[in-house]
């Protein structure tokens, strides 16, 4: 059983480490896409034991719960490896396209691959500390993948982003250690039967606030988000889009396990706190997208005010608006991922990312243009796309409890979304190039047009798909939903017979 | 930097703390040691000779990338966690082999965990040298 679990996390190493060995030939990409294959193989059949079985655990090294290090799959962390498994094989495929033989040579595919471990490593971990370690591996990797090619802004960015990863990383250990001195366990079956048990529970909700600050960073939420727009435009394409896509949805997975499983106990202070913040993340990064004129810091500031989607979800913590964060999780990743691997396609024949200086991508590029509205309605919430699905749910699940002030900034934030997306369309496709040649598709060799548009299609197909036929998505939600608002089946297959 | 004095001594020095990492490698199974303390042990050997004798002759003595041997490492250390599939254990469960077993002596014990330790110890090492090397040469 526990072979399941390991598999989608020991793939992607064994492929990193090949593709570095063959980084000099040709055939180094070519194991990053099958590599990544393979693991979207291994973590669908994690995703159909877990929807057969229920909650899997398997214990590594085969110590025990609560001493060793536990991989647990439910529901949510099943859906969360399968679309990393997704994203990262659209990306493994984007990457033969645009990634050149220097940065092959870098090690670029081996750190793709490291990088595409360590998320997954953090769905799958049953463990806190274990968590934390693949928050390291994920940040390593990703530094490397930003400042790899070693341009000033890239370095610049990169600078901003590891100093504030890094004290979010301080204050995570912190808290690990403070709770792990109060309640004696990491294991996090463990510990949601242990922080009952600790005596002083105003403590306990000041390492919840730690672990809050620690992965709002991770998160990008208000008011610690500014790391995000400073550093997501820098690298090439294929790195942003697994960034944008996945880095952040960690933090919120991170908060979501954590506020759902273990810090459940004052929920009348900590999820009002994650309230407010998740209003503030909304409005606050839409109207930073509103002030951008470059493609993909639009798209960086609009990943912000996506979050605030999610950890409202979280924080009015009813099942209806966990079902929506869930569909939400997922449905974001997929267009948030594709929006990226457009701007590159834009930047590849336009000429740049900045709105000013390229136009008349509608006129010489309909299909580029096609494939550009779907994820971008798709995110401001257009019927019949996932995005519609995902704000409805919330707002009616935020409306069902008459939080009339949340549900209408969450539809005001979306009409503002709109104002974005027509912001790139109406200066990016339809004004005429300022420098007057004519961006065309075909101007791309054949192969390397292929590589760009086949991932984006293929994410395009999979929002209209979850958009035309949402009812077994939701179903799916509702059933995780269930299992994070009762984790007794997540405890009881975690710690055997030592549960109670 | 040019001194005599620091270049004869490296010599010494770099060989014994290469002897000691793996002495701190393989005692590190039952007594404090191990793999990450012994590539630190051994990173530093190589890090000595660079700052004494400058990096192109620390890479020429060390004949392969640094980078190369920190992967090589990983595939060890994941291959030692890979093998305990074929014993139908969970992974990364540590295998033993007793060499020479007898009724009241345990024999001579090999283990996928000193495998593991081993790929642990290259991989700090490489890890280690890549980062000073390249820290070395941009001054």
């Amino acid at each position: 059983m526990s072979w399941y679990l390991s598999l989608p996390l020991a793939i992607p190493f064994i492929t990193a480490i090949f593709a570095f060995f063959a980084r000099k030939s040709v055939y180094g990409k070519w194991i990053s896409v099958i590599g990544s294959g393979a693991s979207l193989l291994a973590s669908a059949a994690l995703m159909y034991v877990v929807l057969q079985e229920g909650v899997i655990a398997g214990q590594m090294g085969n110590w025990p719960a609560p001493f060793g290090i536990t991989l647990v799959a439910d529901l949510l962390s099943a859906v969360m490896v399968v679309i990393t498994a997704i994203t990262g094989f659209a990306v493994a495929i984007y990457c033969m396209g645009e990634i050149t033989e220097r940065m092959e040579y870098l090690g670029y595919h081996a750190l793709f691959q490291v990088l595409l471990a360590g998320v997954t490593g953090a769905f799958l971990t049953g463990d806190l500390f274990n968590l934390y370690v693949w928050f390291e591996v994920m940040l390593i990797s990703s530094f490397g993948l930003l400042i790899l090619g070693g341009r000033k802004e890239q370095i610049d960015g990169g600078i901003k982003y590891v100093t504030l990863n890094l004290i979010s990383t301080i204050l995570f250990l912190s808290g690990i250690g403070l709770i792990y001195g109060m309640t004696g366990t990491l294991n996090l079956a463990d510990l949601s039967l242990a922080v009952e048990r600790v005596e002083n529970q105003g403590l306990l909700t000041v390492v919840a606030v730690m672990f809050m600050i620690a992965f709002g960073v991770k998160a990008a939420l208000f008011p610690l988000f500014f790391w995000l727009p400073a550093a997501y435009h820098t690298p090439a394409f294929s790195v942003s889009a697994v960034f944008a896509g996945l880095l952040t949805k960690v933090g919120v997975y991170a908060l979501i396990r954590m506020f759902t499983l273990v810090f459940d106990h004052d929920v009348q202070f900590t999820h009002t706190l994650l309230l407010w913040v998740a209003a503030f993340t909304m409005i606050v990064g839409v109207l930073g997208a509103a002030a951008q004129s470059d493609f993909r810091k639009i798209l960086s500031f609009h990943i912000v005010s996506q979050i605030g989607y999610m950890i409202m979800g979280l924080a009015l913590s009813t099942k209806f608006a966990l079902v929506g964060a869930v569909f939400y999780l997922v449905h974001h990743i997929i267009v948030k991922a594709n929006l990226f691997l457009i701007a590159g396609v834009a930047n590849r024949i336009a000429g740049s990312t900045e709105l000013s200086r390229i136009g008349g991508l509608y006129k010489s590029a309909p299909l580029l243009g096609i494939l550009f509205l779907i994820p971008a309605f798709s995110l401001a919430g257009f019927p019949p796309l996932s995005g519609f699905w995902a704000k409805y749910i919330l707002v009616a699940a935020a409306i069902e409890i008459e939080a009339w002030v949340i549900a209408g900034i969450a539809l005001l934030v979306g009409l503002l979304t709109i104002y974005s997306m027509t912001k790139i369309w109406g200066q990016a496709f339809w004004p005429a190039h300022p420098d007057g040649i004519e961006p065309k598709l075909s101007h791309m060799p054949k192969f390397q047009r292929w590589c760009y548009l086949l991932p984006i299609a293929g994410l395009a197909t999979l929002t209209i798909i979850i958009g035309l036929f949402p009812e077994p998505f939701v179903t799916f939600a509702e059933r995780a939903a269930d299992q994070l608002l009762d984790p007794t089946e997540y405890v009881t297959t975690v710690l055997g017979e030592r549960a109670p | 930097m040019k001194s005599l004095i620091l270049r004869v001594a490296t010599r010494y020095l770099s060989a014994l703390l290469l002897i000691f990492s793996v002495y701190m490698l393989l005692r590190g199974h039952n007594e404090p040691g191990g793999g990450f303390i012994g590539g630190l042990v051994g990173a530093t050997g190589f890090v000595l000779y660079a700052i004494a004798c400058g990096t192109t002759m620390a890479r020429e003595a060390l004949r392969v990338m640094p980078q190369s041997i920190a992967m090589a490492g990983l595939g060890i250390a994941l291959a030692a966690g890979l093998f305990s599939f074929f014993f139908d254990d969970a992974f990364f469960t540590g295998q033993w082999l007793f060499i020479g077993e007898t009724e009241d002596d345990k024999g001579y014990p090999i283990s996928t965990v000193l495998f593991f330790d081993i790929g642990v110890y290259l991989v700090v090492f490489g890890s280690i040298l890549t980062l000073v090397f390249a820290m070395e040469e941009e001054i």
